[in-house]
């Protein structure tokens, strides 16, 4: 039991600080450091640019997707090494929001169900942050209920062996900056809905494909929808067999929960700082009891979170998986962090309300209290997470699924019931 | 970095389960709790012989001489069978009160019988109604002779020394060493909600009293030791969640209503899931409880606040959970659902309740250590 650094991780950790103390682009830091949550607060160049700069620079210098094999763009290092890159690179890691999506959840897709060939060629460009990916899962009707979507994908009649695709996609984070989609779509109506399903990818520059941005609740525009109408995919760009979509689905979206939930904070170190600087009847609001005692519940959330983390990286230092139960790291961070808002504006008193950059405290808590919410919905919502933590941790039955064994085209859908009394 | 117990600790871990599972588990708290009794004598003898209760305390006073760690594991295990013996108040307490601050010949004195489990500690500190602190201290110790009443005393119904916070001549808050015993020493024993657990109420008029560290120096000992105790307690309060919800979860499987297992309905399957997230907050909390606690880190008061907090609410919540999850049965006196409730209520008051240990937290993150909890 320590958090001490063997001698090997604590000379790999030398070698990454002063690595990144040379390279780091240090002349954003004073933006980052003020970067809100859904705001990486940079203004003073492109922000697509920049990410890509410092990830490309990591790249040739072989600390891009540091757990990846060499031949795919990686740098071939152990779990515990990138927890300490990840530690180092510190406040500079902001840059690599752009690649999350395609790093940790499409890239070990790829890997674990293409042929080599595709994985050589599709890899190192999305390591070296050149080509930029985005999930293409959700759709209006079918969000939790992924295997529900309608997108479909058919065969073309010329003999080609291409794919035909046809739909809509929703909420897909980043598709305007985004080079290649990992697309899921139905390609067999008459099984039941988990039965039809076929993975692909796909160039976001095919003719056909649409992406029109959605103005998000908290005023910014990160997700899109997309549209495909008639849009042409090789054969060669299906990932595993035709039907065995939903299986390969479960690689992403396990990747996908362990990206979003790790190392995950809730604001806490802001609020404290708040506490400090608030008053409450004449006096630092850190000295009110009430305050105290919310304060304390926030603080144990915030380490829990901090330490379950750190539990399951000593895990996969043993050469352990990480399973189900990382589950956790989400469903506390997002109601914490919406709850942590709530308090910190309370504590502003009136002046809660106002939200500016150059405001009270940065608008730091009002952008947690318009971003959380979407926390607790995405990447698999609460209820899924509890689900999920129920039936695949503590073993208890699943729920009655009334959908199980119907042909897809039979089952009722939300947007189907809406065309029908439109007809 | 490695946040995880040795192979030998995990070891000793399962060795200790099977221990106290031989001897009939949580069917020892039932029947302490339904006797005369004020603690299960065999158990304590058989955790003595397994070598439980010196673990931590070195060779040269009659110990194991393993280390701290090794004692968390074992309260876990003795959380997860609550069981009905004074570990708390004998070992976590009075063991650590004399290993910390007692002299050679008070160690010499007390340390090897409380390994042997052939005496038991206790702390006697309260006095009375609402948190307690170094002013509300009136007991007193005047040329070696200590006047006043302790209440409630965990344990003290059945220990054989107590630790005594009292005031000095010069009217310091200092420590001493009390022989239950001796002279001048009256008990009481009071009900309580977990009778497995002995309260007493103990008046001493004149009984002798040995002094423990420096005068003066009473509170900032018992602040001391008190966060290492939270830590070990914090085990326990762990064990008795874990098996609080693996007992829900096993009812939510087998008990059928509306034709099917009641954990196919989210109602409970969702209360199932937060007791789970309560309970591995609390555990990664004792972790890094465990790691101060062992390694003496500056962290060690806001590490034990930390553990203190999570662990008592885990264990409360996963308690009471338990018995909504068995309906009218876990409201019977038959099922065991009330002896865990009855144990998480009582653990989450013992050396300050979870709000004095939240005040504390906040004082020692603003203290110093805020990088610490960030
Ligand atoms: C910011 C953001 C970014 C996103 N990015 C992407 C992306 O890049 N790519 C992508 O494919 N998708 C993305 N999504 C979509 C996201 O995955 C879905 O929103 C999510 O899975 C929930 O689906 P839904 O919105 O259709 O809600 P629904 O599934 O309709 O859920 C509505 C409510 O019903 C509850 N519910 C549904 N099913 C159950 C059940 N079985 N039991 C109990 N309660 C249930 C839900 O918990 C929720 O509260 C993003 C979403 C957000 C908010
Ligand atoms: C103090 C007391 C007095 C009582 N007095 C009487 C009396 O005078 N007369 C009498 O006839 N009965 C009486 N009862 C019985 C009482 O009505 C039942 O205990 C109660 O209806 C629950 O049923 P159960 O105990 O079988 O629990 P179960 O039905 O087995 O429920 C176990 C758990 O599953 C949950 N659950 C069950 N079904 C669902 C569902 N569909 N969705 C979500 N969750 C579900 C429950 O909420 C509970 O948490 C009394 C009970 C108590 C505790």
């Amino acid at each position: 039991m320590d958090f001490e650094d063997t001698p090997q991780e604590a000379a790999f950790r030398a070698e990454v600080r002063s690595w990144i103390d040379a390279n780091a682009p240090k002349h954003l830091e004073d933006q980052l450091k003020r970067a809100n949550f859904g705001d990486m607060g940079i203004t003073s160049e492109d922000p697509i640019q920049a990410c890509k700069a410092w990830q490309k620079k990591k790249a040739e210098a072989g600390w891009a997707c540091l757990h990846w094999p060499k031949e795919y763009g990686g740098g071939n290092r152990t779990p515990m090494e990138r927890v300490i890159w990840n530690q180092e690179e510190g406040i500079f890691r902001a840059l690599g929001g752009l690649f999350t999506i395609g790093q940790g959840m499409c890239g070990p897709t790829v890997m674990a169900w293409a042929d080599e060939e595709t994985r050589r060629r599709m890899l190192p460009p999305l390591a070296s942050g050149e080509e930029v990916w985005c999930q293409l899962f959700s759709e209006p009707a079918s969000g939790s209920d992924l295997a529900g979507l309608r997108t479909r994908a058919v065969k073309a009649e010329d003999g080609s062996g291409d794919w035909i695709v046809n739909g809509q996609k929703i909420w897909t984070s980043g598709a305007q900056n985004s080079d290649w989609g990992l697309l899921i779509a139905r390609t067999d109506p008459d099984v039941p809905k988990h039965k039809g399903l076929t993975m692909f990818f796909l160039s976001m520059k095919s003719p056909g494909v649409e992406v029109r941005p959605i103005k998000q609740a908290n005023g910014q525009s990160s997700f899109n929808e997309v549209y495909f109408t008639d849009v042409r995919i090789p054969d060669s760009q299906r990932l595993g067999a035709v039907g065995q979509g939903w299986e390969v689905s479960l690689t992403t979206l396990m990747n996908e929960r362990l990206s979003i939930g790790a190392g995950m904070s809730t604001g806490f170190p802001q609020l404290l700082s708040l506490c400090m600087d608030v008053e409450v009847d004449g006096k630092p609001a850190v000295q009110d009891s009430n305050v105290r005692s919310k304060l304390a519940q926030f603080a144990v959330r915030e380490m829990g979170l901090k330490y379950t983390g750190m539990r399951a990286i000593t895990a996969l230092s043993k050469g352990e998986t990480p399973g189900p139960e990382n589950s956790i790291g989400k469903l506390v961070a997002g109601a914490t962090m919406q709850d942590l808002a709530m308090f910190a504006l309370d504590l502003q008193g009136q002046s809660g309300v106002i939200w500016e950059k150059d405001g009270p405290h940065d608008g730091r808590f009002q952008a947690i209290l318009m971003r959380s919410p979407a926390t607790r919905i995405e990447g698999g919502s609460d209820e899924i997470l509890r689900n999920i933590i129920g039936e695949r941790v503590l073993g208890l039955p699943g729920d009655i699924r009334v959908d199980k064994d119907v042909a897809f085209k039979d089952i009722p859908t939300s947007g189907r019931k809406k065309a029908a009394a439109a007809a | 970095m490695n946040l995880d117990f040795s192979d030998e600790q995990k070891a000793l871990k399962d060795q200790v389960r099977r221990f106290l599972e031989d001897r009939g588990g949580v069917a020892q708290m039932r029947a302490v709790l339904t006797s005369d009794a004020s603690y299960d004598k065999d158990l304590y003898k058989g955790l003595a012989e397994l070598g439980v209760l010196g673990a931590a305390i070195p060779e040269e006073f009659g110990g194991v001489g393993l280390s701290h760690l090794d004692l968390c594991v074992v309260a876990e295990e003795l959380g997860r069978v609550i069981a009905p013996v004074p570990v708390a108040s004998s070992i976590y307490l009075a063991a650590e009160f004399l290993l910390q601050a007692g002299s050679q010949a008070q160690k010499e004195a007390w340390l090897p019988k409380l390994a042997a489990g052939e005496a038991i500690g206790a702390f006697a500190l309260n006095e009375g109604e609402g948190r307690m602190g170094p002013e509300k201290i009136k007991a007193s110790v005047s040329g070696g002779k200590l006047t006043g009443t302790k209440s409630p005393v965990a344990d003290g119904d059945c220990a054989d020394v107590a630790i005594v916070a009292a005031k000095s001549d010069s009217g310091a808050v200092s420590l001493y060493v009390v022989d239950l015993n001796g002279p001048g020493v009256e008990r009481r024993t009071l009900g309580s909600i977990d009778p497995s657990r002995g309260q007493a109420v103990l008046t001493f008029s004149g009984a002798p009293a040995e002094l423990l560290g420096g005068e003066g120096d009473g509170w900032h000992i018992a602040t001391q030791v008190m966060d290492r105790a939270a830590i070990l307690m914090a085990y326990e309060q762990l064990g008795g969640a874990d098996r609080a919800l693996e007992m829900a979860r096993d009812y939510a499987l087998e008990r059928m209503a509306f034709g099917r297992p009641i954990g196919s309905f989210q109602a409970i399957k969702h209360m199932l899931a937060d007791m789970y997230v309560s309970a591995t907050l609390a555990r990664s909390n004792c972790y890094y409880g465990a790691w101060a606690l062992a390694s003496g880190a500056s962290e060690l008061p806001v590490a034990a606040a930390t553990a203190r907090v999570s662990a008592s609410q885990a264990f409360q919540h996963c308690a009471k959970n338990n018995i909504q999850v068995h309906g009218g049965m876990g409201f019977t006196f038959e099922y065991d659902c009330h002896l865990f409730y009855r144990r998480a209520n009582a653990l989450a008051l013992a050396l300050g309740s979870v709000s004095t240990w939240e005040d504390m937290l906040v004082d020692r993150m603003t203290t110093g250590n805020v990088a610490a909890a960030a």
